[in-house]
């Protein structure tokens, strides 16, 4: 299997095969791998799709680069038209420069550009060698999982834009989207999580070999030395209590402000009991106490901090829409000069150019030329819309077809589509939202170990008061959760790692416990349970005589409405009649025209209507009808394509889940989806973005609910469910905020996965009664005034480790048992 | 028995050098990235020269941490 595939965890494609003369059918470029069409060009001994993918080559073969080739084959990308300058100018503005550029100095200025074509072997090592092609370029690092590469540049020999004019000359484009613009965010905990880790792990195997002569009972005969360990057990203690352990002084201090009694309040009392006792007895002159017990109790809990760190490096789950617009837009003044601005540059009043397959930046007018709008991902209509000169267009739609101008009504920022983000559901603490099952434990856990040791305490008081402080702290010491916080995160860490394999990329461990409540499923229609682009378009109705169809074709031809093509397209086969005349096109509405004296309406049910048609009763379900003479002929009834494994994963979930569907699109599909869901599932249809949130969290008040989307139209119901899932056939591109990312080939599998996630949480209860009992014999024990430093230290990582095996074990079996293989490709990088 | 005072002596300052060495690695964000290094390695070996005339500004590297 090919590196690129794996890299990106796809199936493996089709491998290249070698350009060798006359051996190969089909010769495939020397630098892409494309197939080698009618554009093919022939140099060097070698065949290339196009003269793009020659030039990379030359250049490249000119720097000394040529080992690029040899590295993997055909490593290179399709180079589709050659990078111009110009289109990138605007980088040199110092706002915009200022923003994207990480450091800069007197001379020397470093940039982190994310490049989503970083993809093998190959590219790293061109990509790291990029000083040999431009002079002013100093060293370059690729970050291989998470496609970043970090330039640094000397910016008066290269300034930013001639940077990435040749990373995208090479093919190596970087992303840059409006997010750049934002300040940056730089993720700082991770390192230093490992540096806690590592002091706390040093001081516990130092203060355990300390401790030596404590555990064996052993009276040394130096009882200088002796006398003086416990101080350096306490000197190597302090670190680890003030620094390695200071995440859980804060959080049980802020959580204690809030009322709220997480996990973090019994391990501070036990931190403290522990400490506080070993230093009573330092200071009487007797042994280290618990030191040993507390710094491997931090370095255990720390390990399960890490796990729960972990990530998936290449994915983000917080992008919103500033991540899917792009950076720059093409401005044109009124001289009809055009010029590549940042968007944060353009004011209402602006012109901008939009050309096939770019987005519409920000809401405007239609200035010129004829607008077949995508707004799939944005609104989740499936079939492109036509706007004529003078109709509002609203942000985020792409563009199919030619240029068009457009005259902004609004700044980007402020944009209708925008607004969602201003909703409450995005502005809450992610804490909120994954109130992780410790924290719930944790809730009735904390006052009974405080009523048990006070009880314990006001016994000893009563009968023996010498014993009564001793078993007070002794109880607090024993009932700190050490094996109750590590079993959660050890367990929800194993079952991360299984469903990653699987194609199920959660955000972190805690995702799964929430999926284990899950009662209500919400699913998005175009893009999530159909595939994004428009199924088969078929003729509902009579079918149409030769000759009709002839004239219905010419009209067809008339209209550049991507409705009227695809009703062209359809009727294909027959050479449309020519001599169209009295042709009229309503925008919005359809078109009729005459042809060889016979009349043809094409166009929605109003339409028709208006052109004086009579429609038969129940109107068939088509997205365009067709009238011809006066008289309903029939419709073309676009067809949603249902991803595979629709109907058998629907079926699984509906016996244990409530389902709805809420689409964005119009009612076309409604039969098939009752088919599917049954009809007792609510749909609504035509939903905006801000209902499709309120739909969720209207569902939400009667049990926890999973969104299912892809689009951002989905993405304040993504932010207000209680799990959001963004469903997406390419793992790397863009998916809007979420708590997972699904691969689309697993969708079949989400009724499994649920299943795995309840039952792991049977896995994380079982851990809990096991790691209780551990307790309640060591309460037992020091309630009784029987616990002592000895067995503390064997008691505590005893139990840490049973019940962090049995939780792991555990997790892993239920994987075997109720998930699918994992994928062909291995799972995305961690951390 | 003063040997075990040196003995305790010694390890702590062994694995004190370890712990310093484990800090500033981390600090310096080598553990940021674990895959590309592996990638890196199997094209190491033969890094290009930069071109004669290239002044490359990699030499300014010695002007200290970059602020993160």
């Amino acid at each position: 299997m090919s590196r690129r595939a794996a890299a990106a965890g796809l199936p493996p494609a089709p491998s290249a095969p070698a350009p060798v003369a006359g051996l190969s059918a089909e010769p495939r470029c020397a630098h892409c791998g494309e197939p080698c069409a009618a554009t093919r060009v022939e140099d060097d001994g070698q065949t290339f799709c196009c003269l793009g993918c020659r030039t990379v080559y030359g250049l490249l073969q000119a720097s000394g680069l040529g080992r690029y080739y040899r590295l993997e084959k055909a490593p290179g990308l399709r180079i589709a038209a050659p990078a111009e300058a110009s289109r990138y100018a605007y980088l040199d503005d110092p706002a915009v420069a200022q923003r994207l550029l990480s450091f800069r100095g007197e001379k020397v200025s470093r940039v982190t550009f994310q490049v989503p074509a970083i993809h093998c072997v190959a590219c790293v090592w061109l990509l790291e060698n990029l000083f040999t092609l431009e002079p002013g370029i100093g060293e370059s690092t690729v970050d291989f999982p998470r496609k970043r590469l970090t330039v640094r540049f000397d910016h008066e020999r290269t300034p930013l834009s001639r940077l990435v004019t040749l990373l995208a000359g090479l093919g190596y484009e970087p992303a840059l989207q409006l997010d750049d613009l934002e300040p940056r965010r730089v993720p700082r905990g991770e390192r230093g999580l490992l540096v806690k880790l590592g002091i706390a792990g040093f001081a516990a195997g130092n203060v355990m070999l300390l401790a030596f002569p404590t555990y064996l009972g052993l009276q040394p005969g130096d009882e200088v030395v002796v006398r003086r360990f416990p101080w350096l057990a306490l000197l190597l203690a302090l670190p680890v209590l003030l620094y390695s352990a200071s995440g859980y002084w804060r959080a049980a201090w802020l959580g204690l402000r809030h009322w709220r009694l997480t996990m973090d309040v019994p391990i501070c009392l036990g931190l403290s009991a522990l400490f506080g006792s070993s230093l009573a007895e330092i200071l009487r002159g007797g042994g280290a106490g618990y030191l040993d017990s507390l710094c491997v109790l931090v370095f255990l809990l720390l390990c399960g901090k890490w796990l729960q760190a972990r990530t998936y490096a290449g994915l983000s789950f917080e992008r919103d829409y500033r991540s899917y617009f792009p950076l720059a837009a093409c401005r044109v003044d009124a001289a009809g000069e055009e010029r590549t601005v940042a968007l944060t540059a353009l004011l209402p009043g602006d012109r901008v150019v939009v050309r096939n397959g770019e987005l519409l930046p920000a809401d405007g007018v239609l200035v010129e030329g004829a607008a077949a709008l995508d707004y799939s991902f944005v609104s989740g209509e499936s079939l492109p819309v036509a706007r004529s000169a003078g109709e509002r267009l609203w942000a985020g739609a792409r563009q199919v077809g030619g240029r068009i101008v457009v005259e902004l009504t609004a700044r980007a920022s402020e944009s209708r589509l925008t607004e969602l983000w201003n909703d409450e559901a995005f502005h809450r603490g992610q804490e909120g939202r994954l109130a992780s099952f410790n924290d719930r434990v944790s809730r009735w856990f904390t006052p009974l170990v405080v009523l048990v040791a006070l009880g314990a305490g006001a016994y000893w008081q009563l009968h023996r008061p010498e014993l009564a402080l001793r078993a007070f702290v002794s109880v607090l010491i024993v009932a700190c959760p050490c094996a109750l916080a590590l079993a959660a995160p050890f367990a929800l860490d194993t079952a991360w790692r299984a469903l990653g394999r699987r194609g199920f990329y959660a955000r972190a461990g805690a995702v799964v416990d929430a999926m284990a409540g899950i009662e209500t499923v919400v699913f998005d229609k175009t893009g999530t349970l159909s595939r994004a682009e428009v199924g088969s378009l078929a003729w509902v109705g009579a079918p149409l005589a030769p000759a009709d169809k002839g004239v219905v074709a010419a009209v067809a031809a008339g209209s550049r409405h991507p409705l009227s093509r695809a009703l062209h397209r359809a009727l294909e086969p027959v050479a449309p009649s020519a001599d169209l005349v009295a042709f009229e096109e309503e925008p919005g509405l359809g078109v009729r025209g005459r042809v060889g004296g016979r009349s043809v309406a094409i166009g929605s049910l109003a339409w028709l209507e208006r052109c004086g048609v009579s429609l038969p009763a129940p109107a068939p379900p088509a997205v365009v009808h067709v009238a011809v003479d006066g008289a309903y002929a029939g419709g073309l009834h676009a067809e949603s394509r249902w991803r595979d494994d629709v109907d058998g994963m629907l079926a699984e979930l509906g016996a244990s889940c409530r389902l709805a569907v809420a689409s964005g699109d119009g009612e076309r599909d409604r039969a098939a989806l009752v088919r599917l869901l049954g009809p007792a599932a609510p749909l609504v249809f035509r939903q905006s973005p801000q209902e499709k949130l309120d739909l969720v969290r209207r569902l939400g008040e009667h049990g926890a609910v999973m969104m299912v989307g892809d689009g951002l139209n989905d993405a304040g119901a993504l932010e207000a469910s209680r799990v959001g899932v963004a469903v997406t056939d390419d793992v790397a591109a863009f998916s809007p905020a979420c708590d997972a990312v699904l691969d689309a080939r697993s969708l079949g599998q989400l009724p499994s996965f649920l299943r795995f996630a309840r039952r792991v949480m049977r896995v994380v209860s079982a851990s809990l009664v096991l790691s209780l009992g551990y307790n309640g014999f060591g309460i037992a024990l020091a309630a009784r005034g029987a616990f002592s430093p000895l067995v503390s230290a064997v008691l505590m990582p005893v139990s840490s480790i049973t019940v962090v095996g049995f939780a792991v074990l555990a997790t892993r079996r239920a994987a075997r048992r109720l998930l699918a293989p994992a994928l062909a490709g291995p799972a995305e990088a961690t951390r | 028995m003063s040997v075990l005072a040196l003995l305790v002596g010694a390890g702590l300052l062994l694995a004190g050098s370890f712990l310093a060495g484990f800090v500033w690695a981390a600090r310096s964000g080598q553990f940021d990235d674990t895959t590309t290094p592996a990638v890196r390695l199997l094209t190491d070996g033969d890094d290009l020269v930069p071109l004669p005339d290239a002044r490359s500004p990699s030499a300014d590297r010695s002007r200290g941490r970059d602020p993160r």
